[in-house]
């Protein structure tokens, strides 16, 4: 991964095995599998969506995509920070293109002697994962950069680039909190415990989110990551100064 | 949820889109621009399926700009409308159909100004005025009731904030913003975004 892109992903399973093959990546990968001739009618309101119907392994259990990230452009550079509960689902999707997308953008170093911008790196992702929409992929990454963009895309193919991202089951909480402290003009330290705040606020309200919070700090120098912090403790924390403030 | 519309004068077309990028409940962005530049005099308007108009309208614009590079013209608005449909249709039944609905609005030197609707069904309508989205029910009615072909600028203009004040009033969800542009012989101009507190 180069030292000065950072991406967020979802969660961490373990490693899908992968065939020796087109450089590591079994070639279903590349080709969804081929849509029933005859449409059902069970899809959604558009009558011609072959796409959705394409043959599947039955699932062993319903996927769940529960986390808490977030990310937001400062003065000072960029944070990200996610909590670190791991729920079935997206992933082990997350992860492998996580792979794929730091080896496009390794081999596009090399072949053109210059690093990808984040906006080419969102752009390269997105048309990657374009050929698999409507299928079960579930990928969110919000790719943060050096050179101060904070990118989101998706699996839906949606790609935004904006100053403030929250993704997850936890999001709308972790919004709540950010919306009405964040501005342009915070310190660094000011920074990090906001976005510790909200990513705590977040495991607090959400059931899927939950465990650690996991914090990096993205300049044009590079990357630094917070040491990662049990957030059963700030938990305590929190209710002994309610508690303070209701006695005192 | 999202909300476009066109209006097309004797010599001009005014077009407006709602900013509000959405994922389910939350808006992940409050100024998101919706139209697309194809050329010097050409918009198109594009809402739909998250990945899918991004992708569609940036494809469409390649083209157009790939025909001007080949040619040494551009595309009249017309040939860009009808190019665009065909692309469309092409993709409708196949495994992987474009769910977008689109206005496409330019000025030709020959023809004057054009406003096309589109839809997801790749359906082509010249039209007068055309409106996309929830908010097309609350608003076609009032372009219905005040449009005249013979609209001066400003008129226009204000017929578009009568359409806006009525979403504010009566539509569930909260839009804003909307971008506001013109297009007339001189190509596209921006004007003054609409915000909730502007008269």
């Amino acid at each position: 991964m180069s030292s000065q892109l950072l991406q967020l992903h979802v969660c961490k399973l373990p490693r899908l095995k992968k065939s020796r093959r087109n450089s590591g990546i079994p070639l279903h990968f590349f080709i969804p599998t081929l849509p029933n001739p005859a449409p059902s009618n069970n899809r959604s309101l558009f009558p011609y969506s072959p796409a959705n119907q394409s043959v599947t392994v039955r699932r062993p259990f319903p996927l769940s995509h529960g986390t808490t990230t977030l990310g937001f452009i400062f003065q000072g550079g960029v944070i990200a920070a996610a909590d670190t509960r791991a729920s079935a689902g997206g992933g082990a999707d997350c992860m492998l293109w996580e792979r794929i997308l730091t080896r496009e953008i390794r081999l596009y170093q090399l072949r053109h002697r210059r690093c990808l911008s984040i906006r080419g790196t969102a752009k390269l992702l997105s048309f990657m994962l374009h050929p698999f929409k409507g299928t079960e992929v579930c990928v969110a990454l919000t790719l943060c950069g050096w050179d101060k963009d904070l990118i989101y895309v998706c699996s839906d193919g949606a790609r935004l680039q904006g100053d403030i991202f929250s993704v997850g089951s936890g999001s709308p909480y972790a919004y709540g909190v950010l919306d009405r402290d964040l501005r342009w003009s915070l310190s660094k330290e000011e920074a990090i415990s906001l976005a510790r705040e909200a990513v705590f606020r977040a495991t607090h309200r959400d059931a899927y989110s939950g465990n650690n919070v996991d914090l990096f700090h993205v300049t044009a120098q590079g990357w630094s990551q917070r040491k990662r912090e049990d957030l059963k403790e700030e938990y305590y924390r929190d209710m002994k100064r309610k508690t303070n403030i209701v006695e005192g | 949820m999202e909300y476009l519309i066109g209006i097309q004068g004797p010599d001009f077309v005014l077009v407006a889109a709602d900013n509000v990028a959405a994922s389910s409940i939350i808006q992940m962005k409050h100024d998101y621009d919706k139209m697309f530049k194809l050329s010097e005099k050409i918009l198109l308007l594009c809402v739909g399926e998250a990945g899918d108009t991004v992708q569609f309208a940036e494809y469409i614009q390649k083209n157009v700009q790939l025909y001007k590079m080949r040619n040494g013209y551009e595309l009249s608005p017309s040939a860009a409308a009808n190019f665009t449909r065909k692309n469309l249709a092409d993709y409708l039944r196949s495994r992987t159909p474009y769910h977008v609905n689109l206005l496409l609005a330019g000025y030709d030197d020959a023809d004057g100004p054009g406003l096309y609707y589109m839809d997801y069904l790749s359906s082509l309508a010249k039209a007068p005025f055309a409106a996309h989205g929830y908010g097309a029910f609350l608003t076609l009615s009032i372009l219905d009731r005040h449009y005249r072909p013979d609209l001066t600028r400003d008129e226009a203009l204000d017929l578009l904030k009568k359409c806006v004040e009525e979403l504010r009033k009566r539509f569930i969800l909260n839009l804003h913003s909307f971008t506001v542009r013109l297009i007339d012989k001189e190509g596209i101009h921006d004007l003054e975004k609409l915000t909730a507190g502007a008269k």
